[in-house]
């Protein structure tokens, strides 16, 4: 599928959180949003925590292991890594990630396209 | 029938108790009915700690029991019951009260009696001799209607009783037979200095002194008259010149007593019957009695032991010891007097810092034989070591008590040490008995004491403990990185001076000065939580909201369905009328599930992040503000209801709550801190289970420490007594600056205080007697945080640019339909998951 014409324009960038995350709502789908400030990087990925089983990886903090930028679950503290979902505590686990780029002063969040992140344009 | 044997044990004071656990623990338990007699009202207590009993501590906190230990293990106790007759022919004990019991075996564990002279007079009432509880509780009462304690005896015991008559607030006079203190383990330079160091404890000192009678007083109630004619009133006399074995039970039966007294044993501890053993301070073992505790608990291992038909023996014991009066280190080793011959002696004596040390070494300067320390007693574990396991010294063995005047140390490090060094003297706990539980996977100090029970006597070994498990988990390979995270190669501690020290203010700024990569959630928050302590600004600014926790960002604590709870403060438990209506009214227009905390005050559950700013907005208008049950910061200051209403209230112990409450509220620490004030000594408020706890006595306040309940409760420790509030307050300032700037992160006062060097001594040297010249600093540094205090959730109100953090999508108004409540007992509750996957299908 084509990917460029499903960018959707979810808020402005003074919406987003210096060093940390969001939560939009995008196709109903809950899409957490984090923003690291040195480097000016976005990246979304699916805000369903599959250990709590509740809607929270938006409000975790995020930071390296190693490199590797990830979110820390709010509720029992798993890393998962904010370029491929993929859960540093058990490898089994993975949450969506999505498309995000931030177009002058809009973000823009694309569910169908998971590979480019904090693309600024 | 049982086929068990019936064996006896004759007191049951530490020793006696101590046998009855080693027995228990031992493989033979089965074998034996076992029966004790306890001559005293309370069972096994701790008669080492006695003192402590005047410096609050209770009967209950002393003893030695573990709750239903003689139910669990089917042992009969006769509490309260001599026993008076021992024949041995029948093998029968009878107690005084009439109970008659055929034994086979028979353990003898009667101990000592304080020795009073006896001179005419001894006898009045109010001369008291320093022993049992029962003795202290005659004290006090005596107390009461004296000004002036005299104690006869200088030793270590007679020393110790002194301060405690001094506690008892009375002027306080040591009369001391010979010409110095501490006879038995002093030199004379030694004990000149101490003479003076305990003079300036405002105890005053007479030696030499023989006392040959005592008489009614002209200005007290007593007078004691000394055969050099002077005199010197009293009213009330502590007898503490020595201890007598309690051998007139088995003299009267016939067994062998030494020409010195005590019950005569052979290395195994029995006695000239082959079905009695003796153990404890009744025994005299090699023509030697014992008056310490853990040569007991020795003789103890070897009965079990010999019951069992294995061969370890009774080697006698090691001697030393270290004064624990308060603010004076004295510490004696071995041959302090040099009696050996040939022996070797090293001086260093320095009058300005009220300094002396010895040193007896053998004829070829290689042996360590005896050492005498006071004034300052650091050097006794590493020269007890030397001693004891017989350690060749250094080439110039004086470095050891030469102040060092480079950065080289001394010490013997705990890797010189062999397996078989013995580093827990009251149980005798080995390096090689460490190392192996390490092996099996303690490697906290935590764990460590309990397989071991290394350092739960005393206490004297807690550093060395702690110095071996460095060391060993450092050789294992064990990571002893004290990093906080791959991010910084800092311990907490560290990062606290770097901020201080750099005046840094931000994350930012030390990562970039000191770390590396963009952080985690172990250094954000440990960072976050050191800048909140130190510059105490609003901790959801810009450059801060992304270090903070998730129940920092919101100010509110997450619940497993992502919703929050809401904790208004309520100081001191206390809460008005309308402040209870407006709770409810608010908590039923927001439909929240309220209930009251173990923490006096009330929460308000389920509340979506969108709904926290309302909430709070009229939570405020009601007069409430935050109640920092999200923060790693003061909770609460539980009170009991006090003199105000309380028929027993000694003092307002809700004033001082909520006082309190107010002045530490907001202060963030490396973990949440919890005070209590209660009344009375009845302690309705559990203060003794605190991080600050404080309770009303005639005098004052007394306070507590480093307490806490949770997942491993801990006893407060009792810091000082007899408080007025500004020194009470003085004292919590420093205390809490102290542990804010030193604490690991994450590490409750609890665990903070047991991982201390010098635990509670060192503590009490820096906070009351300023050792480290910082005093004043931390009280300044308090200070700050207490005026720039603000209610978090006043200032986000306020603010509309941090308001929009408190959305829950934020290009959309919608809820999230995961967040499903079901009614119970007439309130709401998150559904589980079965009931939210039925109420999302039925919506679909
Ligand atoms: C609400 C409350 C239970 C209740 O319904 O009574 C409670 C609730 C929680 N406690 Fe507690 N504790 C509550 C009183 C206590 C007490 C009793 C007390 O304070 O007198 C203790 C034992 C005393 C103590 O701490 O020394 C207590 C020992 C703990 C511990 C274990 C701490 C420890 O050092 O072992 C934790 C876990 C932790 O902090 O790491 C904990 C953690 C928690 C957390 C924060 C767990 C979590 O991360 O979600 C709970 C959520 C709080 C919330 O508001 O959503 N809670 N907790 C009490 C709130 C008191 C208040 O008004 O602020
Ligand atoms: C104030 C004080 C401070 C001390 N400080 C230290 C210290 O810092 N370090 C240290 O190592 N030691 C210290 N000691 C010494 C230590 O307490 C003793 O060494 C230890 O208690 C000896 O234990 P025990 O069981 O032999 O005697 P005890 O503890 O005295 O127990 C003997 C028990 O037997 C009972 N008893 C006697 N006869 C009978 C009978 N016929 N029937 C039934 N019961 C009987 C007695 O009432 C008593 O309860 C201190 C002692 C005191 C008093
Ligand atoms: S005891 Fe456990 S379940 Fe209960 S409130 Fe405390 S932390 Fe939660
Ligand atoms: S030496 Fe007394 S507790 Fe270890």
């Amino acid at each position: 599928m084509g990917s460029n014409n499903k960018w959707v324009d979810v808020c402005s960038r003074d919406d987003l959180q210096p060093n940390s995350g969001v939560c939009a709502l995008v196709e109903d789908q809950q899409v957490a949003i984090f923003y690291m400030l040195e480097d000016e990087t976005v990246f979304a990925i699916n805000n369903y925590d599959p250990f709590g089983k509740v809607n929270v990886l938006s409000r975790g903090l995020i930071g390296d292991i190693q490199g590797e930028p990830m979110v820390s679950s709010p509720l029992y503290k798993q890393h998962f890594s904010l370029r491929t979902g993929l859960c540093v505590e058990d490898k089994m686990v993975k949450v969506n990630t999505y498309g995000v780029r931030i177009t002058g002063n809009r973000v823009e969040v694309n569910l169908y396209n998971n590979t480019p992140w904090g693309e600024a344009t | 029938m049982s086929n068990k044997q019936t064996l006896v044990v004759i007191g049951n004071g530490m020793v006696g108790q101590n046998f009855l656990v080693s027995l228990m623990a031992s493989d033979i338990k089965d074998n034996y009915e076992v029966v004790t007699f306890c001559e005293e009202t309370l069972p096994a207590y701790d008669r080492v700690h006695l003192s402590e009993y005047f410096a609050g501590k209770s009967a209950d906190d002393l003893s030695l029991m573990e709750a239903g230990f003689f139910e669990d293990n089917n042992i009969t106790i006769h509490i309260g019951d001599k026993a008076s007759i021992i024949d041995r022919s029948n093998k029968t004990v009878t107690s005084e009260k009439g109970v008659e019991i055929a034994y086979d075996k028979l353990v003898l564990a009667t101990g000592s009696r304080a020795f009073v002279p006896p001179i005419p007079g001894h006898d009045r009432k109010g001369c008291i001799a320093y022993r049992t509880i029962d003795d202290l509780d005659e004290m006090m009462s005596a107390a009461k209607t004296s000004k002036v304690g005299a104690v006869v005896g200088g030793g270590l015991l007679g020393l110790e009783a002194a301060k405690a008559l001094q506690d008892l607030n009375l002027k306080t006079h040591v009369v001391q037979f010979s010409p110095r203190l501490m006879a038995a383990q002093l030199d004379a330079g030694g004990a000149g200095l101490l003479a003076s160091k305990i003079e300036d404890l405002g105890i005053s000192v007479l030696t030499g002194k023989n006392t040959i009678q005592i008489v009614d007083g002209d200005t007290c109630k007593h007078k004691m008259i000394f055969a050099d004619g002077g005199e010197l009133e009293a009213d009330m006399i502590l007898y503490s010149a020595g201890i007598r074995p309690r051998d007139e039970l088995a003299n009267a039966s016939g067994l062998k007593i030494a020409d010195r007294s005590g019950v005569v044993i052979n290395d195994n501890c029995l006695t000239s019957d082959e079905d009695i053993y003796a153990i404890g301070e009744c025994a005299s073992w090699n023509d030697q009695t014992f008056g310490l505790v853990a040569p007991g608990y020795a003789m103890a291992r070897t009965v079990v032991d010999h019951l069992t038909g294995g061969n370890e023996t009774f080697k006698g014991a090691n001697m030393s010891t270290k004064l624990k009066l308060n603010g004076v280190d004295v510490a004696s080793i071995g041959d302090a007097h040099a009696s050996t011959p040939g022996s070797l002696v090293y001086t260093y004596q320095n009058g300005v810092d009220g300094i002396y040390k010895r040193l007896v070494v053998s004829q070829d300067n290689k042996l360590l034989l005896g050492a005498v320390l006071v004034g300052d007693a650091s050097g006794y574990p590493t020269l007890s070591q030397y001693y004891l396991n017989r350690i060749e010294l250094p080439t110039n063995p004086d470095s050891l008590i030469l102040p060092s005047r480079s950065d080289e140390s001394v010490g013997l490090g705990p890797d010189a040490l062999p397996a078989s060094a013995q580093i827990c003297s009251c149980f005798d706990v080995t390096k090689g008995d460490i190392c192996t539980s390490i092996e099996g996977g303690c490697t906290t100090l935590g764990a460590l004491k309990d397989e071991t029970k290394a350092s739960t006597g005393c206490g004297g070994c807690a550093a060395l403990l702690k110095s071996v498990l460095n060391c060993e988990l450092e050789k294992a390979g064990f990571d002893v990185n004290t990093d906080i995270c791959e991010h910084f190669a800092y311990t907490r501690q560290d990062l606290y001076n770097l901020v201080k020290v750099e005046e840094i203010k931000t994350f930012a700024e030390l990562i970039a000065k000191h770390g590396s990569g963009k952080g985690c959630e172990i250094c954000k928050q440990a960072v976050g939580s050191i800048l909140a302590s130190y510059w105490n600004e609003y901790i959801l600014k810009d450059a801060h909201v992304g270090v903070q926790d998730t129940n920092d960002t919101f100010l509110a604590n997450m619940q497993k369905d992502g919703t929050y709870s809401v904790v208004p403060r309520m100081t001191g438990g206390e809460v008005t009328p309308e402040g209870l209506i407006a709770i409810g009214q608010i908590a039923k227009k927001y439909g929240l599930y309220t209930k009251v905390t173990g923490g006096q005050r009330v929460d308000l559950f389920g509340a979506r992040v969108d709904q926290l700013p309302p909430i709070w907005q009229e939570l405020i208008d009601a007069g409430f503000e935050s109640g920092h049950a999200y923060g790693k910061s003061l909770r609460t200051v539980k009170s009991c209801v006090g003199s105000t209403w309380c028929r027993f209230g000694v003092d307002d112990s809700v004033g001082l709550a909520v006082k309190l409450e107010n002045r530490y509220k907001g202060l963030r620490a490396p973990h949440k801190i919890k005070f209590a004030v209660s009344g009375c000594t009845r302690e309705c408020a559990e203060a003794q289970s605190k991080d600050i706890g404080i309770i009303a006595v005639e005098g004052g306040w007394n306070l507590y420490v480093c307490g806490n309940g949770g997942m491993k409760p801990r006893h407060g420790d009792l810091f000082a007594t007899n408080l007025d509030k500004e020194t009470l307050i003085k004292y919590i300032d420093r205390v809490l600056t102290f542990y804010v700037q030193t604490a690991d992160r994450m590490q409750r006062t609890s665990v903070w205080m047991e991982n201390m060097e010098g635990g509670l001594d060192y503590l009490k040297s820096v906070v009351i007697d300023d050792k480290l010249e910082i005093c004043n600093q931390l009280e300044t540094q308090m200070q700050r945080v207490v005026d720039t205090y603000q209610c978090e959730w006043k200032t986000t109100i306020a603010d509309e640019s941090k308001l929009k953090r408190f959305r829950t999508f934020v290009n959309s108004d919608k809820h999230d339909e995961n967040i499903i409540f079901i009614e119970e007992r007439g309130q709401i509750r998150p559904a589980n998951i079965e009931e939210r996957e039925l109420a999302l299908a039925e919506e679909a």
